[in-house]
């Protein structure tokens, strides 16, 4: 139930652009969840988050100064980042928050205020 | 080129379980990659954070590019050696009051980089700048090292 984050990997195959996965971290803070993710190189505009279906996707598009000079060793990826999470039914979707510094990107998922119990009329 | 990877053996601070669960991710994000692709962090995993790392040569500049995100600015340090260029620095975990973790992938502690610099560096032309997590160390070459036109007489 608590669980905020089932990964979702599968839709990811189909399409052409080639993403990376870069690392994130779920903290349940008092009233809901903390999700941060890394996402260095991508600034405010490059940032692209929506929630479908119960499903929240990130998607960061680094936007990278041009360099001078010959590259001559390279160990980072040039591919854009994305990370998908299926978000628990008692989070309030409306009400997610982000913002981005340094790189970093929280989002912050506050549950819904009441998680109301569900009446079910019998015909 | 030499181009030394050198890992602090103090750089991992990681409780054990956090480690299995990071395995956990990085071994099902492997399968989620490009084939190729997972090989890169995966020594990540044994050896703590190791921030990529790109240079760059010009005429007059070497430039060292690093990912460092969620970092703040004054807790990367950056040295210059014999030649030998270390950024190090520490990612301390934020406040954890009331707080419980579900899922851990980002690495917190402390990390160094060294890296053998092509050319010779002049010592006091060194700039840094740190912009989007990205940590970009402009080195001035030494006089030397400068490419120079030779005039034929």
């Amino acid at each position: 139930m608590n669980t905020l984050t089932r990964e979702n990997r599968e839709s990811d195959r189909s399409q052409a652009e080639q993403f990376i996965t870069p690392p994130a971290s779920v903290t349940e803070i008092g009233d809901g969840y903390m999700l941060e993710i890394e996402m260095p190189g991508v600034k405010k505009d490059g940032l692209e988050i929506s929630v479908e279906n119960n499903e929240l996707t990130i998607i960061g598009r680094r936007s990278l100064p041009a360099m001078e000079g010959t590259l001559i060793h390279r160990e980072s990826r040039p591919e854009n980042f994305r990370r998908m999470f299926e978000i628990d039914p008692s989070i309030d979707a409306d009400k997610i928050s982000a913002k981005i510094d340094q790189g970093l990107v929280t989002l912050t998922l506050p549950k819904a205020e009441h998680v109301k119990p569900r009446k079910i009329a019998v015909s | 080129m030499k181009l030394i990877r050198y890992q602090a053996p103090n750089s991992t601070q990681w409780p054990a379980l956090d480690r299995w669960s990071n395995l956990r991710d990085e071994l099902n994000s492997f399968f989620d990659m490009p084939f190729w692709s997972g090989f890169g962090r995966t020594d990540q995993l044994f050896t703590g954070w190791s921030p990529a790392l790109d240079l760059y040569e010009s005429g007059d500049h070497v430039v060292a590019v690093v990912e460092l995100p969620g970092m703040r600015k004054e807790d990367i340090e950056i040295s210059l050696h014999d030649g030998t260029l270390t950024i190090s620095g520490e990612r301390k975990r934020e406040s954890n009051n009331g707080e419980a973790a579900q899922r851990t992938e980002r690495y917190v502690g402390t990390f160094r980089r060294s890296i053998a610099l092509p050319t010779r560096v002049d010592p006091s032309k060194v700039t840094a700048t740190y912009q989007d997590g990205i940590l970009k160390v402009t080195l001035a070459k030494a006089e030397e090292a400068k490419p120079k036109q030779i005039q034929v007489s």
